[in-house]
């Protein structure tokens, strides 16, 4: 559609007024837009129509006399006339909810969508008041679980065809269908396949009556109980926003808000049920001190009083790792508080299996509507989108599916979406940098990390041709260093100057941190640190800091005596285990600013209880540098405190204060000093629809080396691709009773060629050895894994594929054997053949 | 040797004095070899269309006002100009036959299978498309294996395929089947299913076969037989077809009569020429009413169509007077009921059949077809309350509102409404339910209120009929 067609209306009249449609607009659309409401069921604004409830139907006069339309199929066009209130219309409508009242069950005083049920309503609004059915109704067996988070009943059920759309449609996961015909009609999985996906949670949501619901809520609250404040989901980078819903101050429920410019109102079951973790009975309620071999309970007072003084000293000898949890405000006061106060800046929000922040703070930044526009190409060099950005896969799919956006995937093993890919590169690991040269210098004569040149030419075909291209990037593999990805970044910056950047960073609000300073070298709004005077501070850092990487392995080396962990859990989070532990044994002083006591907190002297998620106001900057809120819904549990005001008084204890008291005064400073939130209304955010984007005001200039050359092949044939699931051992996860136990065994995936080459086909477990230390594990053929590599996420259940990485190493390789018999003949062999 | 004898050749089938356009090889007991088949000029028509202009093909077919026999009557030369110049496009063969009543595509495609795929050669030559797809009905095995070995025959002697005949003319002929469902009849479920889909009809607009068909991309979908008078038409010319039938309806139709006359079967009519009296009582035909018995009613074409009685009989088997005397000639199903048939039960049979086969896309459909039938199940059994008849006459109204059209509305000195009737649902389905319906209640009111007077309900007997009716089982 041009600009000048959108621009003309299409005249039509509407219960005898004239209005205008815009062109294309379907008529239910164009008629809600005028403030005439037609009932509907199965009609939702964010999937393809299907006139299956014929609740819409209304009177249509298109010139050949009026006959009944469903209005959610019909696009207005021009001197359509429409009544939806005729007797005809209203005759039709009667009769559908007549139908659709006939057969369901008159439970709404027990159904979980009373009070807020569509079919309720309209029930009010239409149809006889009294149902003319004497017969039996039709009987399902009552809710069935369709998946561990949904339950199913069929009695309920009016087949419109909103979840089985959604599930097919829009995630990608045709799970659910209709079986049997007529009357029988019903929703079910297929035998023994689960509706396992990831967005289960959203057929919950745009049920229009109580089929669909989430085990999770079930029986927890009445609609008319609840409360509501709008936010913006805190478990990964996308900022999908939501309304976070309690009864007598605890959180019930998260449903998703249709945000244009984000989520489009779906959610991943993540986002939607989380909030299960802020019941925990294992939230840190009260301040802690480790004495005498254990912890005990203290008052604020004297928490702050022992923390201040172990950061009064050597600010090169302070570090601080994490900060993806916190709100901007509290990134703000944190950061003030160890760079500006401390003068230290050994601060790194990500946990070493990030990207480098100047990269993510350098790159011009994309918006997703910008990445999705019909016609354009995305890149993506980085994790799977469903399993870390799960609402971004949501919007990457819908491109590629219904805009002819055309995809470029360069990873190193098959993601959820290069089945939709255009071009799909499956470069090994440790040669993505190197690949993307290789398109870039128009190298197509011989294959590169496993990538044959005819591919090379078909990705360099579309990455040059006219359309805009936006690089969706991250780690793709955590056993391989940071280092290609920067190169392939650096790649396609070479290639199209004219190329814009989403970085696909997984934690929360880790962008927010990057950009208030979190990271090494870096002060609020992603200006370098020059040493110099920086807005009211009364210092800035006079050292380069380290990153967790560096900040660790000067903990081994007795460097850091005092290490905050704001929401971090190194033990748990950073790819090197080993070393994560031998640092946190080493540190004089640990002080872990935290919701739960992880494996690293729990090895803490100083453990500061933390609000969590919808129990402190804030603010969030997503991938794409959008500003949204984070609310307030429920009362932080016992001594729980938002982290800026955790600074705030640690600042007063070591002196001098921050200079802020309140939120409203924190957010004054952060716009005085802060460029790109100079003409922010802090105000206007909780209202917006979308919220803006900042644009920092850099004061340094992105610079590219030449890539790393390939890594040397190794004796030991494997390579191994590790990377996060969406479901695993995570803490909020393991806190959340119905997602703990959602986690898949850890199970290492191989290619089903390199299965039957390795003659394992009747073996269940393999040797895994990494030379130092060798494992036995489970093992499956996968398709999506490339020939010679071996894929195994990490954080799941049974084991912990960090054993098998160390820190510093560029990929990692490993030998795979049958499990006591010897070496497999497969690794490094002249004979092995492929194919 | 034909291998699959396993059903007799000649059941349904009845050789009457008349002109054989479509069925002329259907008495030869090889009629479905294509040995048979070329001896008797097959294949020839063909041969001819593809030294010719397919513009030429398509307006001979034109010319010859060849109306579609799936139903509607829709001039197929007419159907065939509404396609959009894009490619690729696609015919697509409707074989589903499973109206009740109808059985006459089935024996096409059993007895004379090269008659089709011939006719599908000519008509993807004439609309410049290589593709055509041959769906026919689950059940039917027979007619798949027999078209399935004249397909591999045509195939094999270079008739359907690359370089057909020796030209550079390639046209491939799909054979698929459905997996036993009535809606699928319809064309957009149809091409849903064929898609790989549940078969459940699209709406139209916005998608017109024509236009946005098979894999959205314009498809012609025909029926069987209207398919199968094409090698003929293009043979002989559209003045010679015109020559058989009336002016407005051209050429002969297949009608397939059941029920309770003495000789049912197949019968290939000229159309207009003979009455429904003519057929039902004429030696050359149907042979009368069985044991002498009165008629009672007739459906005239199809379960779908309203119900005809006595008084209509005069009418001629013309689609455009059945039309106006408010039901449809449809596919030419004709069910023949005499004085002793129950007219609930009757209603209850047909309309169980919409209500089992009902997609249940939408709800007027899926929930009002089922009500129908469990209302009308109960009245059979004994438990019919006298408000129960209107009701159903308003459960019709909210599935196909209006008057629904009826003939018995000119026997009562009523306008006869023209079909087809209104409808809140995408496809016929639902509002076919409510033809049997309107017809029973209108003409044999009295036989719903015999019923429900008798009734438990309306004695106060409540819950006893079930034992009077089975006195055993309350002894046991």
């Amino acid at each position: 559609m041009t600009s000048t067609e959108a621009s003309t209306g299409v005249p039509f009249t509407l219960n005898g007024e004239d209005f205008e449609a815009d062109n294309g607009e379907l008529l239910i659309d164009a008629a809600e837009r005028h403030g005439v409401h037609i009932p509907r069921f199965c009609h939702h604004p964010r999937m393809k129509p299907v006139g299956m409830c014929r609740m819409c139907l209304v009177e249509v006069d298109t010139g050949r006399g009026p006959a009944l339309q469903p209005s959610c199929m019909l696009p207005v066009t021009p001197e359509m006339k429409v009544e939806t209130e005729s007797e005809a219309t209203k005759q039709a409508q009667d009769g559908v909810l007549e139908f659709l009242l006939a057969n369901h069950p008159l439970d709404c005083p027990v159904c979980d969508k009373g009070g807020e049920c569509p079919l309720q309503d309209n029930a009010y609004a239409y149809g006889p008041g009294e149902s003319r059915f004497v017969e039996e109704k039709r009987h399902f067996e009552k809710p069935i679980p369709i998946s561990d988070l949904v339950h199913l009943d069929r009695e309920r059920c009016i087949l419109c065809d909103r979840c089985t759309r959604f599930a097919s449609e829009v995630a990608g996961d045709p799970l659910i269908h209709f079986i049997d015909r007529g009357s029988q009609t019903q929703v079910n999985t297929f035998p023994d396949h689960p509706f396992s996906s990831y967005f289960s949670g959203n057929t919950v949501q745009i049920c229009p009556v109580g089929a669909l619901t989430a085990a999770p809520y079930r029986f927890k609250a009445r609609p008319w109980d609840l409360e509501a404040v709008e936010s913006t989901s805190m478990i990964d980078t996308a900022g999908a926003r939501v309304v976070l819903q309690s009864s007598q101050d605890k959180l019930v429920r998260i449903l998703g808000v249709d945000s244009d410019a984000v989520n489009w109102s779906w959610l991943s079951d993540k986002d939607r049920f989380i909030y299960e973790a802020n019941t925990s009975e294992n939230r840190i309620v009260e301040p802690r001190i480790w004495s005498n071999d254990t912890h005990r309970s203290v008052r604020w007072t004297e928490a702050t009083k022992v923390a201040a003084r172990a950061l009064r000293i050597d600010p090169e000898r302070v570090a601080a790792i994490g900060g993806a949890r916190l709100s901007l405000e509290s990134q703000y006061a944190w950061t003030k508080l160890l760079k500006g106060v401390i003068g230290t800046d050994n601060a790194d929000a990500q946990l070493g299996d990030g990207i480098p922040g100047a990269l993510v703070l350098g790159v011009e930044r994309a918006t997703i509507a910008h990445a999705c526009q019909p016609g354009s190409v995305i890149v993506l060099v980085g994790p799977d989108p469903k399993e870390e950005l799960p609402t971004l896969y949501l919007r990457l799919r819908h491109a590629v599916v219904e805009d002819g956006v055309k995809l470029v995937e360069i990873t190193p093993r098959a993601t959820s979406l290069s089945e939709l890919a255009s071009v799909r590169l499956r470069a090994t690991p440790g040669t993505v940098g190197q690949v993307v040269n290789a398109i870039v210098t128009e190298s197509f004569d011989q294959p590169i990390g496993g990538v044959d040149g005819s591919r090379l030419r078909a990705a360099h075909r579309l990455l040059t041709s006219d359309s805009p291209v936006t690089m969706v990037f991250g780690r793709s593999n955590l056993a391989e260093s940071a280092r290609y990805i920067a190169d392939a970044v650096g790649g396609i910056k070479r290639l199209r100057e004219d190329a814009a950047f989403l970085p696909a960073l997984r934690r929360g609000n880790v962008h927010g941190a990057l950009e208030m300073g979190l990271t090494p070298g870096f002060l609020p709004g992603a200006v370098r640190n020059r040493r110099s005077v920086f807005g009211n501070w009364a210092s800035t850092p006079d050292f380069e800091g380290k990153d967790t990487d560096g900040i660790l392995r000067a903990a081994v080396a007795g460097d850091i005596d005092t290490l905050v962990l704001l929401g971090a859990d190194p033990m748990a989070d950073f790819p090197d285990r080993q070393l994560a532990e031998e640092a946190l044994d080493n540190v004089g002083t640990i002080i872990a600013v935290d919701t739960f006591l992880t494996e690293s907190s729990r090895r803490s002297d100083i453990v500061l209880p933390a609000a969590m998620f919808g129990e402190h106001d804030g603010t969030f900057l997503n991938l794409e540098r959008r500003l949204s809120p984070i609310r307030a819904k429920v009362t932080a549990p016992g001594l729980c405190r938002p982290d800026w005001m955790i600074a705030a008084e640690l600042s007063l204890a070591v002196g001098p204060d921050l200079g802020f008291a309140s939120l409203d005064e924190l957010r004054a400073e952060m716009s005085q000093v802060i460029g790109s939130l100079e003409d922010l209304d802090w105000d206007a955010l909780a209202s917006a629809d979308d919220g803006p984007i900042i644009v920092p005001r850099r004061n340094w200039d992105l610079e590219f080396g030449d890539p790393a050359a390939l890594p040397a092949v190794s004796s030991y044939g494997f390579r191994l691709v590790v990377d996060r699931k969406l479901w695993d051992e995570g803490t909020m996860i393991q806190e959340s009773a119905s997602l703990a136990k959602l986690a898949p065994r850890a199970e290492l995936r191989l290619s089903p060629a390199d299965v039957q080459l390795m003659e394992l086909s009747n073996q269940t477990h393999v040797t895994v050895d990494q030379g130092e230390v060798s494992f036995d594990l489970p093992f499956v053929a996968d398709p999506a894994v490339a020939p010679r590599t071996a894929w195994l996420p990490a954080r799941l259940p049974g084991f912990d594929v960090r054993r098998l990485l160390a820190a510093g190493r560029s990929i990692t390789n490993v030998r795979l054997r049958i499990p006591d018999h010897g070496e497999s003949d497969h690794d490094g062999g002249s004979e092995v053949r492929h194919g | 040797m034909p291998t699959n004898d396993y059903v007799a050749h000649a059941v349904g089938y009845v050789d009457n004095e008349g002109p054989k356009i479509v069925t002329s090889r259907f008495s030869d007991p090889d009629s479905y070899t294509l040995d048979r088949y070329e001896a008797t000029g097959g294949y020839n028509a063909t041969r001819a269309v593809l030294q010719m202009n397919p513009a030429d093909v398509h307006s001979q077919v034109r010319d010859a006002v060849l109306l579609g026999r799936g139903g509607a009557g829709f001039p197929a030369g007419v159907k065939w100009g509404f396609m959009p110049p894009i490619w690729p496009r696609y015919l697509v063969v409707n074989g589903d036959e499973s109206e009740p009543g109808t059985y006459k595509d089935r024996l096409l495609m059993e007895r004379d299978p090269h008659q089709l795929i011939e006719g599908c050669l000519i008509t993807c030559y004439a609309l410049g498309l290589n593709t055509c797809f041959l769906y026919v009905r689950g059940e039917m095995a027979l007619a798949q294996e027999r078209l399935a070995r004249a397909l591999n025959d045509a195939y094999a002697a270079g008739y359907v395929g690359r370089n057909m005949f020796g030209t550079d003319v390639g046209i491939d002929v799909v054979l698929t089947w459905g997996a036993g469902a009535y809606i699928v009849g319809e064309e957009t479920a149809l091409i849903e299913s064929l898609e790989g889909n549940r078969g459940m009809p699209r709406l139209k607009p916005p998608f017109f076969p024509a236009a946005k068909g098979l894999y959205m991309k314009p498809t012609i979908v025909n029926n069987v037989e209207t398919l199968a008078n094409v090698p003929w038409i293009v043979l002989n010319g559209a003045d010679a077809y015109k020559r058989y039938g009336s002016e407005r309806s051209p050429g002969t139709r297949m009608l397939a009569i059941s029920g309770h006359v003495n000789r049912p079967g197949v019968y290939e009519v000229e159309q207009g020429k003979v009455t429904f009296r003519e057929l039902f009582y004429g030696d050359n035909y149907c042979q009368g009413i069985r044991d002498g018995n009165e008629l009672k009613m007739f459906i005239p074409g199809g379960g779908s169509a309203p119900w005809f009685f006595p008084e209509q009989l005069d009418l001629p088997l013309e689609a455009a007077d059945v039309g106006a005397a408010g039901s449809m000639l449809g596919s030419g199903a004709i069910v023949v009921m005499d004085e002793t048939t129950d007219a609930v039960r009757a209603c209850l049979r047909v309309v169980r059949f919409f209500a089992r086969e009902s997609c249940g896309k939408c709800t007027p459909c899926r929930e009002g077809t089922n009500w129908e039938e469990k209302i009308l199940q109960r009245i059979d059994d004994g438990y019919g309350r006298l408000e129960d008849i209107d009701l159903l006459l308003d459960i019709g109204s909210q599935i196909s509102p209006g008057n629904y059209p009826t003939a018995s509305f000119e026997a009562e000195g009523l306008e006869a409404n023209p079909f087809p009737p209104k409808q809140t649902t995408i496809c016929p389905l639902g509002p076919s339910s409510v033809a049997p319906i309107t017809s029973a209640i209108r003409r044999f009111r009295h036989e719903f209120e015999e019923k429900i007077a008798a009734s438990a309900l309306t004695n106060g007997h409540h819950g006893d009929a079930d034992h009077d009716e089975h006195p055993e089982e309350v002894s046991a």
